[in-house]
C-alpha cells in the first residue's frame, strides 16, 4: 500500500497547479479594485492585465472544481481522510510542540492533520464564494450565504489569504523535510 | 535507496521550478503581448488560443446556467449608492455631449419596422424602474436605480428576429457591445432613459444606455446610437481585447 496513492497523487500535483494559477491571477483580478490599502506586485501576478487574468482564473477554476472535487470524494468515500486525518483533537494540537514535531511520511501530526484539514475547508470556501462572485444573480441563494455579492468578495479574499498562508508553509516544510515530498512524485518512502 | 531517489528526484524538481518560472514569466506577458497586433511568439500565441478556448467554453457554460427566469435581486431606495462612480473606457472630460432633439435611434439586422426613432417616441413607451446591484469587471459594485422600456417590449415593438442569437448596441462614444438573445429577453433587461428618477445625466449615458443586472458593467453599454440584431457574432469594445463575452452574473 503506497504512502500517497495515485489518484490523490494525481489530484495532488493537479490541485497544487490550478491552486498556484488562481491565486496569481486573483491577485491582479484583486488590484483592479482592491478591497484593502495595498495591491499585490505586478511580478507576483499572473495574465498581465486584468481580462489576461480573468481569463487564467475563470479557466483554472475548471481545472480546480473537478480534481478537487474527485479529491474531496475519493478522501471522503475511500477512508483515506479518516485514515490520514483521524483521530485529532484540540487537545492534542494544543499540546504539539511545534520545535520537535515528527515528520514520518504518512503518519501525520496534529498540526499537520490540521493544517490539512483547514486547507481542504479552505479551498472548499474558495470555490463556493468564488461561483458566487462568478454568478451571483444565477447563483444569488448561495451568494446569500456569504453576506451577499460584496460579502463573498469579503470572505473569497479571507479564505484565499489563508491557502496563501498554507501554501507558503506547506511548500517551505517540503522544501526543508524532502523525505515527505519524494512519496508525493513516487507514491513510496 | 532513498538516497539515489534523493539525487534524481531534486535535480528533477529544480528542473521543474525552473521551467514553472519561464512558463510563468511567459505567461505574464501575454496580456502586454495581446495588446500589440502582430506578434507570433508560438508558445503564447499556443497559450493565449487556450485560453481564448475555455474563454469560449464560459460562453456557452454560462448561456446554459441562465436562467430566463431567475431574477436579479433589487433593494430599497435606500441601498442606492450616491454618487454612482462613472466609469468608461475614456476620462469624465471625454464623455460625448448629445443633443437630445437631433438624437436619433438607428434599427438594424432581422428587425421588421426599422424607421429610426426619436427620443419624445421612445420616452412614450411604457416605462418600469428597478434597483439593482451593477457589477463591475474589475470587483466594485455600486447600487443604481433605472427606469426605462424593458427591451423584449421593445424588440417585439419593432418586430425583431427573436430567434435571431445576438442583440448588438453601437454607442455614440464609439463603444460597441453585443448580448445574446435570451438575456436581452429577460424582465429585468431595459433601454434606459433615467437614473434615480432623473433623465440620464451624460455620465450615465445620455439619452439611452442598457441596463442588464444579469450582466457585467461593461455589458450595459451607455449613449446607444443603434441596435441591430444578428446571427453573426459582433464582439465587442472590450470582448474583443480579451474580455469574456457573456460576463453574466
Amino acid at each position: 500500500m503506497p504512502i500517497h496513492p495515485l489518484l490523490v497523487r494525481i489530484c495532488h500535483w493537479t490541485n497544487a497547479a490550478a491552486v498556484l494559477a488562481m491565486l496569481f491571477s486573483g491577485w491582479r483580478i484583486y488590484d483592479a479594485s482592491p478591497l484593502f490599502h495595498f495591491r499585490f506586485p505586478k511580478a507576483l501576478t499572473l495574465g498581465g492585465w486584468l481580462a489576461g487574468a480573468l481569463q487564467w482564473h475563470f479557466a483554472a477554476m475548471w481545472l480546480l472544481a473537478s480534481s478537487g472535487l474527485v479529491y474531496v470524494l475519493y478522501g471522503l468515500l475511500s477512508g483515506h481522510y479518516r485514515r490520514r486525518f483521524l483521530p485529532l483533537t484540540l487537545g492534542a494540537i494544543l499540546r504539539s510542540d511545534i520545535s520537535h514535531l515528527s515528520h514520518r511520511p504518512g503518519n501525520y501530526n496534529p498540526i499537520q492533520k490540521a493544517a490539512y484539514i483547514s486547507a481542504i475547508l479552505l479551498a472548499i470556501i474558495l470555490v463556493l464564494s468564488g461561483a458566487a462572485l462568478w454568478k451571483p444573480v444565477q447563483l444569488q441563494e448561495l451568494a446569500r450565504i456569504f453576506g451577499g455579492y460584496e460579502g463573498a468578495r469579503l470572505v473569497h479574499f479571507f479564505a484565499m489569504s489563508g491557502i496563501a498562508v498554507f501554501a507558503l508553509v506547506h511548500i517551505a516544510m517540503a522544501i526543508l523535510v524532502p523525505r515527505t515530498l519524494i512519496p508525493m512524485f513516487t507514491g513510496r518512502a | 535507496m532513498t538516497k539515489i531517489v534523493l539525487a534524481e528526484a531534486l535535480p528533477r524538481k529544480a528542473i521543474e521550478l525552473i521551467e514553472r518560472r519561464l512558463f510563468l514569466k511567459r505567461s505574464m506577458s501575454l496580456g502586454a503581448l495581446a495588446l500589440l497586433s502582430g506578434c507570433d511568439i508560438t508558445d503564447s500565441e499556443s497559450v493565449q488560443r487556450t485560453l481564448m478556448a475555455f474563454s469560449k467554453w464560459n460562453d456557452k457554460a454560462q448561456g446554459l446556467l441562465f436562467n430566463p427566469d431567475k431574477l436579479a435581486p433589487t433593494y430599497p431606495e435606500s441601498a442606492i449608492t450616491r454618487p454612482f462612480p462613472f466609469n468608461a473606457y475614456y476620462d469624465e472630460d471625454e464623455i460625448p455631449d448629445v443633443d437630445g432633439g437631433n438624437y436619433r435611434l438607428e434599427l438594424a439586422g432581422s428587425i421588421r419596422d426599422k424607421r429610426t426613432w426619436r427620443l419624445p417616441d421612445l420616452y412614450a413607451l411604457p416605462q418600469v424602474s428597478q434597483i439593482t446591484r451593477l457589477i463591475c469587471v474589475e470587483g466594485w459594485s455600486a447600487m443604481g436605480k433605472w427606469t426605462g422600456v424593458p427591451l423584449r417590449h421593445f424588440l417585439e415593438r419593432v418586430g425583431a428576429d427573436l430567434s435571431a442569437k445576438y442583440v448588438g448596441f453601437k454607442c455614440l462614444d464609439d463603444y460597441y457591445t453585443s448580448i445574446d438573445m435570451a438575456s436581452a429577453l429577460h424582465p429585468q433587461t431595459q433601454l434606459a432613459f433615467k437614473f434615480a428618477d432623473r433623465i440620464l445625466p451624460p455620465e450615465y449615458g445620455f439619452p439611452m444606455r442598457l441596463r442588464i443586472p444579469t450582466k457585467l458593467g461593461f455589458k450595459n453599454p451607455k449613449h446607444i446610437a443603434a441596435i441591430f440584431v444578428t446571427n453573426r457574432y459582433p464582439g465587442g469594445y472590450w470582448e474583443d481585447q480579451g474580455y469574456n463575452w457573456f460576463s453574466g452574473s
